[in-house]
Formats: structure tokens, sequence, C-alpha cells
């Protein structure tokens, strides 16, 4: 026989290749040897061993999201696979295509409750786009590429893929990849046609107080869809806001930009949402951080959906015109009829929305006060932007006050350059995620802005960071606590600081030293930009200990429970009880 | 209150019968019932049977009731699953056949004996097993009348149930040939 057959595990290898996977994050064990053994003869492949299964996860989703590729997982069977899921939960919510390889035991052993057996398929079901267990060894090589596409194509998600050891050993006949698919696996058909377009575009020419409030899926839709979108925006000379998961899609210096809405967003972003007589979404999904109390949210406009997923549609917020599709190509026809119909439309002046925005803007919601010599972390974040505004920077975070912060604070002039875990809220996400990205970037400058409650979640990849000599600056404002918690004790609960304080810190400058790495740390206003700059000049990884102001909390806010004109600036505009529906809300 | 707060317009909930085709592989079914339990949408009824051997699909056929904002979302919802490739919504469709079988036994003895019989006819259940102290009826039809049914049984003796849940399909020539084509 001269048939080609090659080992279940190379055929894994080889359909990753063909489908153009470069790197892959994973941690070896019992039932995935035959995978690592194929991996230790492939040359194509650059394998990451991250430190812990969950930050391998994170690592492949900043990879994925600061490049458009896939990106790729490799896991054991049992606790590997448990332990992967807060990272497929995460992809899920954050729509970040990922493919996840996990081991599995032998077939003949599945349900016995073998060693390192764990239903995998089971439990990542309702966290992945969809799982496969690969049961016969002919349908392995169609299974993989098929996995693929599904992470890719539509709304992006995670796909597990389950491989029994046996299935790994097992000889089977390579199938190429087909190289176009026919099925379409998502289902939502687009529903653009001449007629919609023509209605919206014609809303918008003719709204009064018009905004575009854009999200993640710019991002998932590519760079030209960042670039419609602020085509569109001057087109229209309208003001745009954008997503914790949007931003980046319209510069931060254009003069139309909001800044961030939501719950911690700007004043004139979220007055201006409430107030508008149209809206555009683009690729965001009216999240409960952005609307507010749903019925109060943005009462009198009319509201027009652009949405690669048809259930985001109607789904919280009932909207007057739905859209299916990818947006770069509905904002391009968009776009394009705009222009058409400009010439036979006069636009609707928009001075006095324009001026009634700038009021709003007066009210400088994200100003604070640097007194004395404590350093306040607005500030942190505001130098820490200054400075590194000329380079390539791509900014991971954790989750919680400095996350809201670096959202706030630093300005992201192009997609792909944010990574924040956004839907599932992980904290522990950022520090991981910024090994896939500088792996992807190696010769950018690559921060992790972290709190040091969830740099402690997941600050054994330390050592991978050490081990791949990533040159990542992890920006650690330091205020012992878990500020968010602390700060909705504060707000929520009468100051009852209940296990927030986080204890036993241990001294990150000595941390970092004994990883090998450099260590700063900053107390002193005055020093800050210094600390900084040696930050970023120094070659290697740093763990920078910014000791901030420690009970300084984050605002403007819409407290829970309230609507976008219910913002409160400061703590002292926090008068009111939240009401015990609000109390419920997290 | 605010006083930008809606008048919740408070909306009818109905009952709806959804027919879905689904690749038979394991895990599907799991994906349609996940989809219900974790969203927190009602299934009042569940029928699950392969239809074409040789595409390897299955039928799902489902009642569920809701607001039409719900169940708009639990038909797009749905559609998200990917080896669910057809989801109709036949009360929205237009005329279609509902139906169920129910296999009822009943433990009686002396006079309820020729009452359940003449029950059993009038309703035209076929008589599937007889002993001396019971019987086991087959009868099919909409799920009311199968209520009826049971109800009387039960008010003559001691009862065991075992139902299929509701199979549907649309009336009239309109078929899913060209959609399953696409699959």
């Amino acid at each position: 026989m001269t048939l080609n057959y090659i080992s279940g595990a190379e055929a894994v290898i080889k359909a990753l290749v063909d489908n153009e996977v470069e790197v892959i994050f994973g941690y070896p064990g019992g039932a995935v040897l035959p995978l690592y053994d194929a991996l230790f003869e492939n040359k194509k492949i650059k394998h990451i061993l991250v430190r812990h299964e969950q930050a391998a996860v994170h690592a492949a989703e900043g990879y994925a999201r600061s490049t458009g590729k896939v990106g790729c997982v490799l896991v054991t069977s049992g606790p590997g696979a448990t332990n992967a899921i807060t990272g497929l939960t995460d992809a899920l919510m954050d729509s970040i295509p990922i493919i996840c390889l996990s081991g599995q035991v032998p077939t003949h052993l599945i349900g016995t409750d073998a060693f390192q057996e764990a239903d995998t398929t089971g439990i990542s079901r309702p966290c992945t786009k969809h799982n496969y267990l690969v049961k016969d060894a002919d349908k392995l090589c169609e299974i993989i590429h098929k996995s693929f596409e599904i992470a890719s194509s539509g709304r992006p998600g995670p796909v597990l893929i389950d491989l029994p050891k046996d299935i790994q050993l097992s000889n089977v006949k390579y199938v190429n990849k087909i190289s176009k698919i026919k099925k379409n696996y998502n289902n939502n058909s687009s529903n653009i046609d001449e007629n919609l377009i023509n209605k919206v575009a014609t809303l918008l020419l003719q709204a009064e107080r018009p905004i575009i409030y854009g999200g993640g899926g710019i991002v998932n839709s590519g760079p030209t869809a960042s670039k419609l979108l602020t085509e569109l925006v001057d087109t229209l000379d309208c003001p745009v806001t954008l997503t914790l998961m949007g931003l980046g899609c319209v510069p931060n210096t254009n003069k139309n930009f909001l800044g961030m809405l939501g719950m911690h967003g700007t004043y004139e972003a979220n007055l201006a949402m409430h107030n508008c007589d149209v809206m555009l979404n683009v690729g965001a999904r009216f999240d409960d951080r952005v609307t507010g109390r749903l019925n109060a949210f943005s009462p009198n406009s009319k509201k027009v959906h652009i949405d690669v997923d048809k259930s985001s549609i109607n789904k919280v917020v009932s909207v007057d015109y739905g859209i299916v599709g990818d947006c770069k190509e509905i904002l391009l026809a968009l776009v394009q009829e705009i222009k058409k119909l400009h010439n036979q439309k006069k636009i609707k002046s928009k001075t006095k929305w324009w001026s009634q925005i700038n009021h709003w803007k007066d009210r400088d919601s994200l100003g604070f006060k640097q007194i004395g010599n404590n350093i306040k972390p607005q500030q942190a974040i505001k130098s820490l932007y200054e400075q590194t505004k000329n380079f390539d920077t791509y900014i991971t975070t954790e989750v919680g006050q400095h996350q809201m912060w670096a959202a706030q604070y630093f300005g992201f002039s192009k997609p792909n350059h944010w990574m924040t875990s956004g839907g599932l809220g992980t904290m522990g996400y950022g520090l991981p995620s910024s090994v896939g990205v500088q792996i992807a970037h190696p010769k950018s400058l690559v921060i992790d802005i972290s709190g040091e409650a969830s740099f402690l979640m997941n600050m054994q990849e330390l050592s991978t960071i050490v081990q791949y000599k990533l040159p990542i600056k992890i920006f650690i404002l330091n205020n012992e606590w878990m500020g968010m918690v602390r700060q909705w004790q504060e707000l929520n609960h009468g100051s009852r600081y209940s296990e927030s304080y986080t204890a036993s810190l241990p001294d990150f400058v000595k941390l970092a030293e004994s990883f090998g790495i450099y260590g700063l740390r900053v107390d002193n206003i005055n020093n800050l930009e210094a600390t900084i700059d040696e930050m970023i000049n120094i070659k290697g990884p740093v763990i920078a200990d910014i000791r901030v102001e420690k009970e300084e909390n984050c605002f403007p806010m819409i407290p829970s429970g309230a609507a976008h004109n219910e913002m409160i600036l400061s703590s002292d505009d926090n008068n009111k009880d939240t009401s015990n529906e609000g109390l419920a809300l997290v | 209150m605010s006083v930008y707060q809606k008048n919740e317009v408070v909306e009818v909930k109905t009952s709806r019968t959804l027919s879905l085709v689904v690749d038979n592989q394991p895990g599907t079914l799991a994906r349609v019932i996940g989809l219900f339990s974790g969203r927190g949408y009602n299934i009042e009824s569940l029928n699950v049977t392969e239809i074409d051997e040789i595409r390897n699909l299955s039928r799902i056929s489902l009642v569920t009731r809701g607001t039409s904002n719900t169940i708009e979302q639990i038909k797009s919802q749905l559609l998200r699953i990917v080896p669910v490739h057809i989801v109709r919504d036949l009360t929205l469709e237009g005329p279609f056949i509902k139906s169920e079988l129910a296999l009822v036994k009943l433990v009686v003895k002396g006079a309820n004996r020729v009452e359940a019989l003449r029950i059993a006819e009038t309703f035209r259940a076929r008589t599937l097993d007889v002993t001396l102290s019971s019987f086991v009826f087959e009868l099919t039809g909409k799920p009311s009348k199968l209520d009826a049914f049971i109800d009387l049984m039960r008010s003559l003796g001691d009862t065991e149930v075992s139902r299929t849940g509701v199979s549907a399909i649309s009336r009239g020539d309109k078929t899913e040939t060209k959609l399953l084509d696409q699959i």
C-alpha cells in the first residue's frame, strides 16, 4: 500500500497549516501527547507554552483580536479542557474567532470516568459557537476545515474540537480544504436591499439630532469597516460614540467623536444618545452596560441597527430598521447612497444639535483634579497615553476601574489596538492576552494596563513572558483594592467594604526581579513621567507598580438601574439612593 | 419613576408550533434544549425523530409559548445553532395539522370496564392490550382530544399515560424540498 496515510495527529497539524495557523497557544498533557509529537516535527507552527489553559485561550484572543486572524489553542483532556472554559466563554461573549483543540480519552473509554476524562463537549456546548467530538477518524480533516469556517464567518466565535487519543493515533487519509464551502454556517442571510438602504440613508440625512453608535462588530468586520464608518461620520457631520469593544474604530482625534458611551461613558455621549432623534447602531448589541435602564433608553429616537447576527436585532431594544449583514458591506452601501442623495437633498442643519452637545462637553465629565503628590489613576493613564502615542501601541487590560480609566483616558486612533474583556468581564484577561498580542506584533509596544487584584489572577504568565523574551510592559494601577467592587460597596452598600481589600500583596519589584525582569515603582506624581519613560525604554519586559490614590472612584457613572440622563459626575452627585431594582443589577 | 417611563404594553403570550430540520447527530438536541433552558424560554411539547436517513436529518416539532418578540428571538437564536438548518413557524405560516399519540393504561374491574370501552369507542381509541384487570388504549389526534380522553379514563381507575408530544405539518402542497436541497 502506497497510499498517503498519516496519523490523525499529523493530519490535525497539517490541517492547521492549511488554515494558515502560524501560532498555537497550549499546554501538554497525557491525552494530547500524539499531537505534541506531531508538533515536535513541524516547522510551520510555533507553539507557545503558557502556564495555565485559561491563559492559552486569552492569549489566542489577544492574537486574534489584534490581527483579525483565527486564534488557536491546544489543551489536554479533563482539567486542561475545564480550565479553558472561562477563556472560551470570554471569546463567545466578545465574538472572537478561536479554535480550541482538546485532548480526550480514547473513544472506548469515553463514559467510564477514566483518568482525566471530562464531558468536554457537554461542558463547552453553551460557551462555544459550535463544538465537535471526533469519533470517526475519516471525518477528522473535514471537521477541522469546517471549524475554521464556523469560527471566522458571520458573528465570529470559539469552536472546540475534542480529539480522543485513539483518533490522534489512527491512520487517516488527509483531505484538503475545499476552497469554497457552500453552506452558510450562520443561517442568517443578509437582508441588504436598495430600498432599505435608501430609507435609512434618507432618515440619516433628514435627522436633526442624529448619532452613530459603533461597537466591536466593526473591528470584526476589518479595518475597511472602520474607515467607512469614519467616512460616514464625516459626510453626515454627526456625532459618533463607541462602545468599550469598538474603541479605535473612529480615531479619538476625530472632531465628531464624543468618547465612549455607557456606564462609564462621557456625559456628552450618553446625553446625546438620550436626546437624539435618529440613532444608528453599527455592530453593537445594546448591552446593559450601554443602555442603562431600558425603559428610559433614548426614548424619542428612531433606531437603526446593523448587525451580522439576526438575533441581536430586537433582542433588548426594539428598532425601527434592522439590517442584517457584514457591516462593511452595509456601511459601503450606506455611504454611497448618502453621497448620491446628498446632491438632491440638503442635509439638515445640525448647528443647534452641535451647540447642545458642546454645552454638555463643557461639563468636562472626565475632568479630575491632580492635587498633592499622590498619583491620580486618571493622570497615570493620561501620561501613559501622551508618552506612548507616537509608538505603534497595543493596549490590553484586565477588568475593573483601571479598565474603565484606560478606556476613558487612553486614545485609540486605530482598530485592533485595544484588547479588553467586555462581555464576560474576565479579571486576569489582560496579561495572557498581551502575550498573544506581542507574539503577533513582536516589534510593537504592548502594554497590559492592570490592577493589582486582576494581575494576581493570571500572573503565572510572567513565566511565559520571560521564556519567549516578550518585551511586554505591565502597568499596574495599584490601589490595594478591588477598586470597582470597593466603589460599588461605597455607592450601594453603605461603604461596608466586605472582602474587597487586596491584602498580602507581593512586592511587585521583587516579583519582577525574581523572574529576571525589571520592576519599577512610583508613588509620587513628580516621578510618574520619568518612570513611564524608563518603562518604555527598557528593552525587555517590565512590571511598573504605579501606586495610585487608593480610594479614587471611576466617574462619570450611570448608577445601576438609572438612565443615560441620570449620570453622576462625582460622589457628591450620588444623593439618590439606588432603587431596589438597581441594587439587584450587576 | 422617571418621566420617560414608557407605557408598558402588556403583550399577549401565545402558543406557537415550530418545526425544525436538524442534523441527526449527538448533541443537536442538547443544543436546542440548552438554548431554551439557558435563555429562560419554555418548551410545552417536544418531539424528535429521524426523517431522512440518507441526508441524516431529523425533525424537531416543538410547542413553545411567548410574546411575538420572544418567539422571534427564539427563532433567530435557533438559527444560530450550526446543525439547525430550517426553522419554520407553523402557527405563523398558515393552516397546519397538529397531531399526537397517547398510550393510556387503565387498571379497572367490574362495571367500569364496559364504560371504559364505550368511551374508547367514542374517541376511536384502539385497544392494544387487554387483561382481566386492565386495558391499554392507543389514541391519536389533537392534544386537547387526548387530554379529554385521559381525564375520563382517570375517573375510571388507576392510569398510566405515555404521550409522544405534538408532531406537526403544514396543510396544502407546500414542502421543504427546495430548502432541504440547499443544506
